[in-house]
């Protein structure tokens, strides 16, 4: 997919953690040069240390690169983004807050909305019991999070990154606690989310059929220093539904690039696009 | 009785056996009371004197809670400073420590030629022997808070103030509680060891006058109080801890 101005735009960047290690040329990513369209999901697979948290750092602003510019939605990434929104693994909810005042959180912080929460709050109350509703969260907004379960926490932790309508989602490993159905179960609501309001998604994983079953496009990370090997198109058509895990087409994909992920040990040359 | 009542009970009961053991080995062996006096007789010493015990009762415990205001105030403000920036954690934890360290018994002649007999010494030495534990607690809490939840608010362009109002600040509030049960005990231990050489008002000056006329009745009475007023604010201040920071004690509580 070649867009004329994609919405985010990794020119060549390297990232070394601090001096000493640019010094030695030791880098966390090495060369990421990557271009994804405005409403595309994006999936980053690799083995563990290969620099896919580095890349989320990089595409929220977090960090800024030692060498190359990241552009995103046409401006060059200079801090932290306001118009995206996160998940992790871990739901890292407050416990001190209930549901609703944790999906509130974004929008006490990012403004305009921050200078209207007091003369909002009905509303961005209101909105946020709707998010929570359509990911089938209703009736548990007022319990606490330790009081859900562990697939309830990670919808809530969802919800949360949503709630400031954030034009890109970036997610580190978000099922990755979960047992086999949950996440199947979460991989939809995921998929209904963005096929309903299109935002750009990040979605880094361990879980090959994850990636395959949610992304348009895969990406295959090398482990340090973390480079990009392979860019996958999933040309699986939309709306998927979970049967399609089950075809041949799909199982296929999944073994291409898990050879990929199995040849990342041995030497490989001019894989990267 | 169910479980939960009798570990309710436990405390009493075990009160009790203390106190008829006491009672026991103190008439047993017929020891006097100069020396080592009976349960009973520390009670009567309390009923007979308690005008004079409340008086100095009460003093011990505004002078306590005045330090121990302060202790919080100024506890809070340094673990605020000290959590909130690695450069102020390594400045002042290892000099916070060393001054931890010195004996606070040894502050109260020092305090004495700067504020003279009285009230100065009692509440500063309360409040130096408090406010440790509660900065270490503030500090800690602000100090730990997990990364990834950072993130997820600095991504929105949050600074690094609204991380410690919204996130720091709450999360420090089970260790805040605990501190504060710790601080108000320590408190009593100051201003009685500063009422026993630099006051003549106070449990602490209670007992040294009734040790020097051998009223050994009621200087056990006066130490029977404050424990007591020390158990008292202990107890309330884990009250407000369970009903306010409930979410750190969930486990006890049942989700």
């Amino acid at each position: 997919m070649t867009l004329a101005a994609p919405f985010v735009d990794f020119s060549h960047v390297w990232l070394a953690y601090n001096d000493e290690l640019l010094a030695q040329r030791r880098f966390a990513v090495e060369d990421i040069d990557l271009k994804i369209g405005a409403g595309e999901f994006v999936a980053i697979v690799g083995p563990s240390g290969c620099g896919k948290s580095t890349f989320m750092k990089l595409a929220t602003g977090l960090r800024r690169p030692s060498k190359g510019t990241i552009t995103i939605d046409g401006r060059e990434v200079a801090g932290p983004l306001k118009i995206t929104g996160m998940a992790f693994q871990s739901s890292s909810l407050l416990p001190w807050r209930t549901t609703l005042d944790n999906v509130l959180l974004p929008l006490e912080i990012v403004e305009p909305h921050r200078s209207n929460f007091r003369s909002q709050r009905g509303a961005f109350v209101e909105k946020a019991r709707k998010l929570l509703q359509s990911v089938g969260l209703g009736g548990y907004e007022d319990k606490f999070p330790w009081q859900l379960s562990g697939g309830m926490q990670q919808r809530a932790s969802i919800c949360r990154a949503l709630i400031h309508e954030p034009k890109m989602l970036l997610l580190d490993e978000p099922f990755g606690a979960l047992d086999a159905f949950t996440r199947e179960e979460l991989w939809c609501i995921l998929r209904d989310l963005w096929t309903a309001q299109r935002f750009n998604v990040i979605l880094v994983t361990h879980d090959l059929r994850e990636a395959v079953f949610l992304a348009d496009t895969v990406y295959v990370m090398s482990k340090s220093p973390g480079r990009m090997l392979v860019r996958r198109e999933i040309p699986l058509a939309r709306p998927r539904d979970l049967e399609v895990t089950y075809e041949k087409h799909f199982g296929d994909i999944v073994h291409e690039l898990r050879a990929h992920i199995g040849s990342i040990r041995k030497p490989l040359v001019g894989a990267a696009p | 009785m169910t479980a939960r009542e009798r570990e309710r009970y436990a405390p009493w009961l075990l009160l009790v056996i203390v106190l008829v053991l006491w009672e026991a080995i103190c008439r047993g062996f017929g020891i006097s009371e100069f020396i080592f006096p009976s349960p009973s007789r520390i009670a009567n010493q309390l009923v007979e004197f308690r005008g004079v015990i409340a008086g100095h009762a009460w003093r011990t415990f505004w002078v306590t809670m005045v330090g121990f205001g302060l202790s919080i105030v100024v506890g809070t403000l340094l673990g605020f400073v000290i959590g909130s920036s690695r450069m102020a954690y390594a400045a002042m934890y290892p000099l916070m420590t060393g001054f931890n360290a010195i004996p606070k018994a040894a502050f109260v002649p020092i305090l004495v030629v700067w504020f003279g007999i009285g009230v100065g010494p009692a509440v500063l030495t309360a409040f130096l022997i408090s406010f440790f534990p509660i900065t270490v607690n503030i500090a800690t809490g602000l100090a730990t808070i997990e990364p990834e939840l950072e993130d997820v608010l600095r991504v929105l362009g949050a600074k690094r103030w609204d991380v410690l109002i919204k996130i720091g600040l709450p999360r420090s509030m089970p260790y805040f509680y605990a501190s504060l049960k710790v601080a108000i005990t320590l408190a009593f231990v100051g201003t009685t060891v500063s009422e026993m050489t630099a006051a003549n008002e106070g449990i602490g000056y209670l007992l040294i006058s009734a040790g020097s006329s051998m009223q050994m009745g009621l200087a056990f009475g006066g130490l029977v109080v404050i424990g007591a007023m020390a158990m008292i604010m202990y107890e309330l201040f884990a009250v407000i801890e369970k009903r306010t920071t409930a979410w750190a004690h969930r486990s006890a509580g049942g989700a």
